[in-house]
């Protein structure tokens, strides 16, 4: 990673205003408290869908702006959750009876944030619900596993069901199904070099690290197999095992870089993923390929798998008018 | 609930002037330690609590500083150090320092002073919020391994109607005894919980900005309130 613009804690106001430049149309940049909604606010009445989190993991949240997903994203610093004061602005700014759903990953930061942001809001008219977002299989405990590619998963969901009318319970139901049926999983290929700090030793090149957080969390570091194809299809198995998964359901298939793999490698690594699935006998109904959540510029995947139905399926190929998704 | 001002308990009522240059000695004590609690948060976190815990008692430095600061009660110039450290830290520590603040500010409504048995009460509510908020227990390696022992001591002390000065250094030496054991013992909470038995050897960077909390108490406050001004004189 370069590290001249961003590191932990650090600012990123100038990173927003370019993203809302380069998007004109789609966002608009609230400040103090900082918040991103649409540019156009909408002109009928729905639950608004509001995530926040921490920089850093670009595209995501601000990426996810737009009809169809979020109606307003809050992001915290780099690696930081934001304040709750933030959610609280985002909240009375695109929320109103309807109510709101909060996309929240699963972490300290962001679940404190999210409750300290209900008790601000404390008896007015919003009712919220908060969706937390725990789908890393690399941590055993379901209750700590930590928010990954199901953020993006769930905040296409529950927008979606919000554009179609549908009230907020069932919305949030909609969003927390889709958290329950998706798994990922982070492998890194370099280290997370924390900037500012500068802690991390570098990983060899002989080395990935296994199950990585988005935070430079450590993983665990091992040796690349020979043949580095082995390393996808461990992955492929690791989430199948853990949803459990029979042939003839449909997935989602969703493979991001961390922030600094090579276009080549990515695909490279989709098509094995993607392979590996195939011979198990399992068929990716949906996929996507890119860069959906990252850590800063670090090198590796998060491979994000998910187990659909006939209603998700709708619901995500709704269409969605976002920087990142839009069809 | 601490309605009538403080002359009773220990003798020594603490003014809402004194917890105000407390706040002010920890805030500096805090932006002088940046460098050192970001490097505790590298080595087992995500090396930003330093950062995010600068970044909020500067906040708080320029409330305490400013003339219009609500300095008539110790329950509103508490609440007001909370809403800023909860608008500026983000993170872990910011809902949790906000809502140690927040809780503490409840329990000491309308006074101008406190009395050494009220503070100890105030900062009971801080730790219950603290460990409410957070979901953590003792020798879960997180900032409640400092603020519990200094409480707990401090009530101790006081119940024990020893003099102010010494119940806040028996708080402190407590605190630093807690910040020290974090090291010890593997995390149980916060981002460092997922090193499991890899963050042995490492001291809580939230441990110890709490233990500053008591470390500048112990410094400011034991100074006897007669030998300032007339407390309620004061803005
Ligand atoms: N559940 C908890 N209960 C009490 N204290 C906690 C808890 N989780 C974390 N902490 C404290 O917070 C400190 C870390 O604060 P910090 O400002 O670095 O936030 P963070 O965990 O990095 O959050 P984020 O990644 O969202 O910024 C830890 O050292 C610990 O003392
Ligand atoms: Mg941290």
């Amino acid at each position: 990673m370069s590290g001249v613009a961003l590191a932990p804690g650090r600012s990123i106001t100038a990173s927003l205003e370019g993203m809302v430049l380069a998007y004109p149309d789609l966002l608009q940049f609230h400040r103090d408290p900082d918040y991103v909604a649409w540019a156009v606010p909408p002109t009928e009445e729905k639950v608004a869908v509001i995530s926040g989190s921490g920089s850093g993991h670009e595209p995501l949240p601000v990426g996810y702006v737009g009809p169809g997903m979020l109606d307003a994203a809050c992001p915290g610093r780099v690696f930081t959750s934001p304040s709750p004061v933030q959610l609280v602005a985002a909240t009375r700014a695109v929320a109103q009876e309807a109510g709101a759903v909060y996309v929240v990953k699963n972490y300290a930061g962001g679940v404190m944030t999210a409750e300290m942001a209900l008790d601000l809001l404390g008896d007015e008219a919003i009712p919220v619900r908060t969706v937390l977002v725990n789908d890393d299989v690399a941590i055993p405990d379901p209750a700590r596993r930590r928010g990954l590619g199901a953020a993006v998963l769930a905040s296409k969901i529950a927008g979606a069901a919000a554009q179609a009318g549908l009230p907020l319970d069932q919305v949030a139901d909609l969003a927390e199904r889709m958290v329950q049926n998706t798994r990922s999983l982070g492998v890194a290929t370099d280290a997370c070099t924390l900037a500012r700090a500068g802690i991390r030793e570098p990983l060899p090149p002989d080395q990935v690290e296994w199950g990585v957080g988005i935070h430079g969390e450590p993983g665990q570091v091992r040796p690349l197999p020979k043949d580095p194809v082995l390393l996808l299809e461990e992955m492929a198995e690791a989430l199948r095992a853990d949803l459990e998964l029979r042939p003839g359901e449909p997935l989602l298939l969703m493979l991001s870089s961390l922030g600094g793999t090579p276009q080549a490698e990515l695909y490279w690594a989709f098509r094995h993923l993607h392979r590996t699935l195939q011979a198990m006998g399992l068929s990716i109904a949906r996929h996507l390929v890119g860069t959906f959540i990252t850590c800063l510029g670090r090198g590796g995947w998060i491979a994000t798998l998910a187990r659909m139905d006939g209603q998700l399926l709708e619901l995500w190929d709704a269409p969605v008018h976002t920087p990142v998704l839009h069809w | 609930m601490g309605q009538q001002n403080g002359q009773a308990g220990n003798g020594q009522a603490i003014s809402v002037e004194q917890i105000r240059r407390w706040l002010l000695a920890y805030a500096h004590r805090i932006i002088e330690q940046e460098e050192y609690l970001t490097a505790l948060d590298a080595d087992i976190g995500d090396a930003d609590h330093g950062t995010n815990m600068r970044r909020g008692l500067e906040k708080v430095k320029e409330r305490l500083e400013d003339p219009d600061c609500p300095c008539n009660s110790v329950g509103s110039l508490l609440r007001s150090v909370a809403m800023t450290l909860i608008s500026a830290v983000g993170g872990a520590a910011g809902p949790l320092y906000g809502t140690f603040f927040l809780r503490a500010a409840t329990s000491c409504n309308n006074s101008p002073a406190i009395t050494p048995a009220q503070f100890a009460a105030m900062l009971r509510q801080g730790l219950e919020g603290v460990k409410q908020r957070g979901k953590a227990h003792l020798d879960d390696k997180t900032m409640v391994d400092s603020i519990q022992p200094a409480v707990e001591a401090l009530e101790a002390a006081i119940g024990q109607h020893k003099d102010l000065r010494q119940a806040l250094h028996e708080a402190a030496e407590a605190a630093r005894r807690g910040m020290e054991h974090t090291a010890e013992i593997p995390a149980r909470k916060g981002r460092a919980s997922y090193l499991g038995p890899r963050s042995i050897g490492h001291q809580d960077p939230g441990a110890t900005s709490a233990y500053y909390l008591f470390e500048t108490a112990a410094q400011v406050l034991a100074t006897p309130a007669h030998r300032r001004e007339s407390p309620s004189r004061h803005r």
